[in-house]
């Protein structure tokens, strides 16, 4: 089945400059019983977003309207803990399509990388100079090339280099589906059982 | 031959192929499955038209969002009650074995893999949650994987997956009286950080460990995750076989399951055990754990200026940097989890409550870890010292750790917890966890304070 594709993208950012934010914060646990996808977003981030009382919590990120954007940018060591698949499905339901960070944990990098979430790792320095300059300008845009693994901040020109497996980055550049490929290799499997 | 680590040999023999620049083909030996994160997996199927491709490899559990009580009525929530029917329907469909709700053999995944027979060592085993680490305390390569993997094995019995790298934790010399395994692997984490073993697969090795039961070496590699690891194992045993030793066990064969002397890691840490004292958490992350008779640090770096997350994570504590645990008021006692909910563990807190009664500020949960757990409780007089001391000894489930089901602990309320996250909201909306051994949530929850364990051990042994 054809999956979310991702080439390129220039967007504003969200910024999120806490570190350790663990996959009980994207997604409570409360909110793990539903049996499909979809609809994960309303409770992204939900007790920061939301105070005890139910109502908007206006200091929180999403709830300021001067920040918006298909980028998320975080601190150090994003999406520890649990390997909810909910956490990765709530920022893209959310709409999201990328998220930046200087470090993540690897079950999320994986589950991000299986929906179509781009995770980014830049060197920390430049994690921090960006939060500083999307506080200050909000406007501000990053320019993320898959093709070339390129991440900039369009306004300073600031450019690295990121990572990606070469076989993710196939996939989700022509939107191929792993378990495809899986079921192309029935033989090789069946082969390897006996 | 090239040396090998345990880990290379086992992943080494799994893999169905390599793809070129990418992840490997591994196949999976056993698949655990629990009504959270399979039922998205299950629809892909339906969409696919496709059916599960070994049934047989796949065990299945009712475990997150059931309730600890009245488990015989019909679950009162009504999604989760609609989860774990469909986890029913889904196993009913595709003939895969189900240890659900009231079946006498039931209880957390983590918990009944292991004592029903199904985690050997040399498995490659896989689950979607984080804390299938735990199986790797058999000498197995076992890890926690997100739903889209989950489809992945159902559909194929493999999964896409890029080797990690490798490091052995070694922790040499005997542990102090009232020191557990719970003590051993807080500590490390306390030492490395919630993310020091991101991109790895640990090995634990040395005298402190090998010392350990199987139940004290579950409790280790289960928290693996809480920093960063992708996983963590132990070489076979005669404490392994020993453990296994009812099934047909090809213990020749296991024994093989070593690392050879001269294999080298990506990275090597050693710890004393004789160092490590009864350990409790202060802050948000796992990380962020001292020894009980500590002070909160003022900082969480060397600059000693305190971050901005670290306060904000003793803010929500509500802690100050500096400041001692000990004596601070407690309100609820939790005991289990996949972490800290097989019978040794009870063993463990009813060595302390024995012939003394639970404190009066004190709610105490008190969550067998499966079926078997609670049945050997009674059998072995544990469920009685409970009650003399003023416990209620509930129904097997993940419960409180993470609070999917009705027990959640209240906020601004302190939890001492024997499960394996203190995370903001983990145990309930605005619950403060400090995460602790069995002993230690046994010496709080007969003071209702924050206490120091070594003090109400009376024998000499360790418990």
């Amino acid at each position: 089945m054809p999956k979310v594709k991702f080439n390129t993208l220039e967007s504003t950012c969200v910024p999120l400059p806490f570190e350790n934010v663990d996959t009980d914060q994207i997604i409570p646990a409360r909110f793990l019983s539903a049996t499909s996808r979809e609809g994960f977003g309303d409770n992204l981030f939900r007790d920061w977003r939301y105070k005890k009382t139910g109502e908007k919590n206006s200091e929180f990120v999403l709830n300021n309207p001067k920040f918006s954007g298909k980028v998320l940018v975080a601190g150090k060591n994003f999406g520890s803990g649990s390997s909810r698949e909910h956490a990765v499905w709530a920022i893209f339901d959310y709409g999201f399509r990328a998220v930046v960070s200087s470090f993540f944990a690897d079950i999320f990098m994986n589950n991000a990388l299986n929906n179509g979430l781009l995770p980014i790792v830049i060197p920390e320095e430049l994690q921090i100079k960006l939060q500083d300059l999307i506080q200050k300008n909000p406007a501000i845009k990053v320019k993320i090339d898959l093709e070339k693994q390129t991440f900039t901040i369009v306004s300073t020109g600031d450019s690295v280099r990121f990572e990606i497996n070469p076989y993710k980055k196939e996939c989700l550049l022509k939107g191929l589906d792993d378990i495809d490929f899986l079921l192309s290799m029935k033989n090789l499997i069946t082969d390897y059982e006996s | 031959m090239e040396a090998k680590t345990l880990f290379d040999k086992i992943w080494d023999g799994h893999v169905v192929r390599s793809i070129e620049n990418g992840p490997d083909v591994l196949y999976i030996d056993r698949h655990y499955i629990h009504e959270v994160t399979s039922p998205q997996a299950f629809n892909g199927l339906k969409e696919r038209g496709i059916p599960v491709f070994r049934p047989g490899k796949t065990i299945a559990t009712a475990d997150h969002n059931i309730p600890t009580k009245d488990q015989h009525l019909q679950i009162r929530d009504e999604l989760s009650r609609n989860q774990v029917e469909k986890l029913s329907e889904n196993c009913r469909k595709h003939g895969i074995e189900l240890f659900g709700l009231n079946h006498p053999k039931n209880g957390i995944v983590h918990v009944i893999g292991p004592e029903l027979g199904y985690t050997l060592p040399g498995m490659t085993i896989v689950c979607g949650d984080s804390h299938t680490s735990t199986h790797g305390a058999f000498g197995a390569i076992a890890f926690g994987i997100g739903t889209s993997e989950v489809e992945m094995v159902l559909a194929t019995q493999c999964i896409l997956q890029p080797k990690p790298k490798k490091m052995r934790i070694t922790v040499n010399g005997n542990l102090q009286k009232g020191v557990t395994s719970k003590d051993i692997i807080m500590y490390i984490i306390s030492e490395i950080s919630t993310s020091g073993a991101t991109g790895y697969f640990v090995e634990y090795c040395g005298s402190a460990i090998r010392s350990l039961s199987m139940e004290a070496r579950m409790t280790i590699c289960n928290m693996s995750i809480e920093m960063g690891a992708r996983g963590g194992l132990i070489a076979p045993d005669e404490t392994t076989f020993d453990y296994l030793k009812n099934l047909e066990s090809p213990v020749n064969e296991w024994k093989k399951l070593q690392s050879d002397p001269d294999a080298t890691f990506d990275r090597e840490l050693e710890f004393e055990a004789g160092l490590i004292k009864p350990m409790i958490t202060y802050g948000t992350n796992p990380g962020m754990g001292m020894a009980i008779d500590g002070s909160i640090p003022l900082s969480d770096n060397k600059k000693n200026e305190a971050s901005s997350s670290f306060l904000k994570s003793l803010d929500y504590m509500g802690f100050e940097p500096g400041m001692k645990l000990l004596g601070h008021p407690v309100d609820y006692v939790f005991l289990g989890s996949c972490t800290n909910g097989r019978i040794e563990d009870f063993r463990e807190f009813a060595h302390i409550i024995k012939g003394r009664k639970k404190a009066a500020n004190i709610t105490a949960l008190i969550v067998p870890g499966s079926k078997k757990v609670e049945e050997q409780m009674v059998a072995e007089g544990l469920t009685e010292i409970y009650k003399n001391a003023g416990f209620e000894v509930r129904q097997p489930g993940c419960s409180s750790c993470l609070a999917m089901n009705e027990d959640k602990i209240p906020a601004g309320k302190y939890a001492v917890s024997t499960s394996n996250r203190n995370f903001e909201g983990r145990q309930g909306p605005g619950a403060r966890t400090l995460l602790a051994s069995p002993l230690t949530a046994a010496a709080a929850a007969i003071t209702g304070k924050v206490s120091d364990p070594r003090e109400f051990i009376t024998q000499e042994k360790n418990v």
